[in-house]
């Protein structure tokens, strides 16, 4: 039997649940970075820790046969592929979360009538963006646009998107991080989510009934997605946004320290961009730049799209975009040094193979049936499997500890490292280098020749390149 | 390793092939005899012409095959078109606005996600769209077109169901539904189920009576629409110009002769239908249909124009007989007895020269087994000659040693 548990903020009140539950985990906590912790009280069974949302495609596919996940991310994956292979077995009555229809406080948008009457386009930003399709279909939105985003959802509106779709525990949370909910879509608790085929042929009894021991008293919400308008109007100002400023995208999380550093020895100062970051917009100190703190993995695309003019992300980052789009409108402007890793194509040490060609022989002798690739880069992923004539093959989008996926659930993963380390710990080894990636300063093609950008574009280019040679 | 075929997907066999073609002729030489011209519109489209109010249902979009293009860093999302209609709205905007009455036809396959594998997601329609001014007239012209096709097609009895999607949208409204609650009662009426009109709470006593006779009786004249207005009662009166519009086209229909049958319950449809709509049956299996839809062209981007169309269902090719006692086209293999080079440029030339008569002709590659022929035909040198030899492939009558001009006559002495 396998069972998939969530890591993340819904971990520790998991953690205490199935403390209740009587699971006697050894090593699953708040803080546990185990991958494949062991209970106590069911020792055949095995546990992955996956990223909460890679558990909703791991259970539709058969890889688990239980798993507790949040409600949103069910959805978000039955929103886009109607799949009666999850079945949701028990709202578990904690973890709660909603998801709302925000814009900023500086947007004209102040209701969901305001969305409908949109003429043109209504951009929207999420990390739901199966949800955002679906809310966008039953609005009946004339002409819509979707943004995935890794994160940062909150800095995007109102120039740079026109709604954002985000998960939060209430209204206060949403307001907290700068946002006006118009609406409320979504609500739900974590659940207990099964695999159909499990479900009719194995015996899981055992293993299901302490969830129906402990809080048998939860309250089953209604999860489908509806629109429950909330009244904002009083909360919003009124703003104009220069349209004439180049926008430059700085990174949270990962990089952000590489970054800070970069930008105080090329004598860029940023108030506000530290860590922890106090807000998403901070203040440069040179002229007709603003600035915003937003996921890298995002920028590639939003550079492409013309909301920031640059961007300093990672070259892995602008690869994978332009393997997915090769004519995007973004390109590398320089090459920063900082944060150098190496991109990989990784196996299980068990895995006799030693390069690609050894795992291609491998696939044809017949060992591996269909390749499953799992990789935050999706689109490197394709590309890698394609040039390499590793068919059959499945990518597996992955959101994070993919290293966690070898062996049982991927043989292959295409990650970034830095000394092989964390690789190496995992008991994994590296088949082939793709490429070296270091951060990187990008830019919209467009804006480099818009006459009224291109001077400060350039001023900000030569910045960078001075910053380079002084560092 | 065997790579199955796509879930969802289905092969044509060379029969199915001969039955699809058969429709496909039959629709297409139809419709140019009656002055429809023949378009083909993109596979791809940008999904937001489907996603405007009026075209196509969210449950129908939540089924699309929609995807980012090559460029679709803009979030721009394309589709494969999930239906004929809308495309042929959009190409009528794009190209014929100055047209008054555009008569167009098409052959196109359209794609929608279904969840079992069972049925496929792709489906072929042959569709007739009659934009302009044209009502009712128009109607029965689609009518009688499409009844024209299924007779030439030879399928079997065909009748033909009257419903009207007008009618149900104001019922609707005039049984005091919300805006919300009218669009997702008129989507489950739109899917086939006319029955929930009949469970709507809080209406009176006369309504509920006028809703059974609506929904139960199936009208075989346009009296039978008459009788319906002489019981409609006073909250349902905005009803009656609908119950008119329908009655006009069943009149025509009387006055041609055509028999039909009008089964109000019957309110399969799009979203796009704003008036009457039709349904093809025979032996209870559909085989298309089609409706008015006045407010599309405006809705792509056209001036206020009315339209209706139909269409018909070509992967019903189950139903298409194709004649077996019809004699098909005489087939020969032809081998070549003389060197390979001197063998494959005769072989070429005089395989020409029997297709022109008419003949198939497949030239021997050295391992066709010669049973579906008619004819065996061998040629070899003698001297400066190249003379060929005849054989029944039937009987096993052989004609030896004849000249070019002696084979063509015997060929077409012993015809078949």
């Amino acid at each position: 039997m396998k069972l998939a548990l969530p890591k993340g903020w819904i971990q520790g009140y998991t953690a205490a649940f199935l403390e209740r539950a009587g699971f006697e985990y050894l090593d699953y906590s708040e803080s546990s970075r185990s991958y494949r912790p062991k209970s106590k009280t069911f020792p055949d069974l095995f546990t992955k820790v996956l990223q909460e949302k890679d558990i909703a495609i791991q259970v539709a596919s058969g890889n688990y046969d239980l798993a507790i996940c949040g409600s949103d991310w069910t959805q978000e994956l039955l929103a886009k592929y109607h799949s009666d292979a999850i079945v949701k077995v028990r709202d578990l009555g904690y973890g709660q979360r909603e998801l709302y229809l925000s814009t900023s406080r500086f947007s004209g948008l102040h209701s969901v009538e305001d969305v409908k009457s949109v003429p043109g386009p209504v951009r929207i930003v999420s990390e739901y963006p199966n949800l955002a399709e679906a809310f966008a279909l039953k609005l009946r939105l004339p002409n819509f646009r979707i943004f995935p985003l890794w994160g940062a959802t909150d800095a995007y509106p109102p120039e740079h998107a026109d709604l954002a779709i985000v998960s939060a525990t209430s209204v206060e949370d949403i307001e907290e991080k700068g946002l006006i909910p118009i609406a409320r879509i979504l609500s739900g608790n974590a659940c207990l989510i099964a695999n159909r085929n499990s479900l009719e042929q194995k015996d899981m009894s055992s293993l299901m009934a302490p969830f129906y021991r402990t809080n048998p008293k939860v309250k089953e919400e209604e999860k489908e997605l509806t629109i429950s308008e909330i009244d904002s109007e009083d909360k919003f100002e009124f703003s104009l946004f220069p349209d004439d400023v180049v926008s430059l995208a700085l990174a949270d999380g990962h990089q952000q320290s590489h970054t800070i550093k970069f930008l105080k020895e090329a004598g860029l100062k940023v108030k506000g961009y530290r860590s922890p970051l106090p807000t998403r917009r901070p203040i440069p100190v040179f002229d007709g730049v603003s600035v915003k703190v937003v996921r890298p993995q995002d920028m590639p695309l939003q550079v492409a799209n013309g909301n920031f003019d640059l961007a300093i992300t990672g070259q892995d980052w602008l690869a994978d975009q332009l393997d997915r789009f090769p004519l995007s409108p973004v390109e590398e402007l320089v090459s920063l040094g900082f944060g150098r890793v190496r991109i990989v194509a990784v196996v299980h040490n068990d895995v006799p193979a030693e390069s690609t060609s050894a795992l291609k022989a491998l696939m044809r002798s017949g060992e591996i049936p269909v390749l499953r690739i799992a990789s935050e880069y999706t689109n490197i992923a394709d590309k890698y499997a394609r040039d390499n004539h590793l068919s059959p093959y499945k990518v597996i989008p992955s959101w994070g500890a993919t290293e966690a996926f070898l062996p049982e659930d991927a043989d292959v993963l295409i990650e970034n490292t830095e000394t092989g380390s964390t690789l190496r710990k995992n008991n994994l080894k590296i088949i082939e280098t793709l490429f070296e990636s270091t951060g990187c300063l990008i830019g919209n093609s467009n804006s480099l020749i818009d006459p009224a950008k291109k001077d400060r574009m350039e001023r900000m280019i030569a910045l960078f390149e001075k910053g380079l040679d002084q560092g | 390793m065997k790579i199955p075929r796509c879930k969802g997907a289905s092969d044509l066999m060379p029969q199915d092939m001969l039955r699809f073609r058969r429709i496909e002729e039959v629709f297409r030489t139809s419709c140019l005899a009656w002055g429809y011209k023949e378009i083909r519109t993109p596979t791809l489209e940008y999904l937001h012409l489907f996603t405007s109010a009026g075209t196509l249902t969210p449950e129908m979009l939540s089924r699309v095959y929609t995807f980012l293009d090559w460029d679709g860093w803009s979030g721009e999302r394309v589709v494969l078109r999930p239906d004929g209609t809308i495309p042929a709205a959009r190409f009528y905007v794009e190209n014929m606005l100055d047209v008054p009455v555009a008569r167009l036809c098409y052959v196109e396959n359209m794609f929608s996600f279904e969840g079992t594998g069972q049925k496929s997601r792709e489906r072929w329609q042959c569709g007739a769209e009659l934009i302009g001014g044209t009502e009712p007239k128009g109607d029965a012209e689609l009518i009688m077109l499409a009844l024209e096709i299924l007779n030439k097609l030879s399928i079997g009895p065909v009748s033909v169901k009257l419903s009207h999607v007008g009618l149900f949208k104001t019922l609707l409204k005039e049984m005091g539904l919300d805006e919300e609650e009218q669009s997702q009662r008129l989507k489950e009426i739109l899917s086939g189920d006319t029955s929930i009109l009949s469970n709507i709470e809080g209406q009176s006593p006369g309504v509920k009576r006028f809703l059974n006779l609506l929904l139960d009786l199936q009208g075989t004249s346009s009296g039978f629409l008459e009788n319906l207005k002489s019981v409609l009662p006073k909250k349902l009166k905005p009803v009656k110009h609908c119950i008119d519009d329908l009655s006009q086209i069943a009149e025509l229909l009387d006055s041609i002769g055509q028999d039909y049958e009008i089964d109000l319950a019957s309110g399969e449809g799009f979203e796009y239908y704003t008036g009457m709509i039709f349904q093809l049956y025979s032996m209870g299996k559909a085989l298309g249909h089609g409706g008015r839809y006045d407010e599309l062209i405006p809705l792509v981007g056209g001036n206020n124009v009315p339209a209706s169309g139909f269409a018909l269902f070509a992967n019903r090719i189950d139903l298409v007989r194709i004649d077996e006692a019809k004699p098909g086209p005489v087939k020969i293999l032809l081998t070549s007895r003389v060197g390979q080079e001197e063998g494959m440029k005769y072989s070429f030339e005089i395989a020409g020269v029997l297709r022109t008569e008419g003949y198939v002709v497949q030239i021997d590659l050295g391992k066709d087994s010669g049973t579906e022929y008619h004819w065996l035909v061998s040629f070899e040198r003698k001297g400066k000659q190249i003379l060929f030899s005849l054989t029944d492939a039937t009987t096993g009558e052989d004609q030896p040693e004849l000249s070019r001009k002696q084979l063509l006559e015997a060929l077409k002495a012993g015809a078949k």
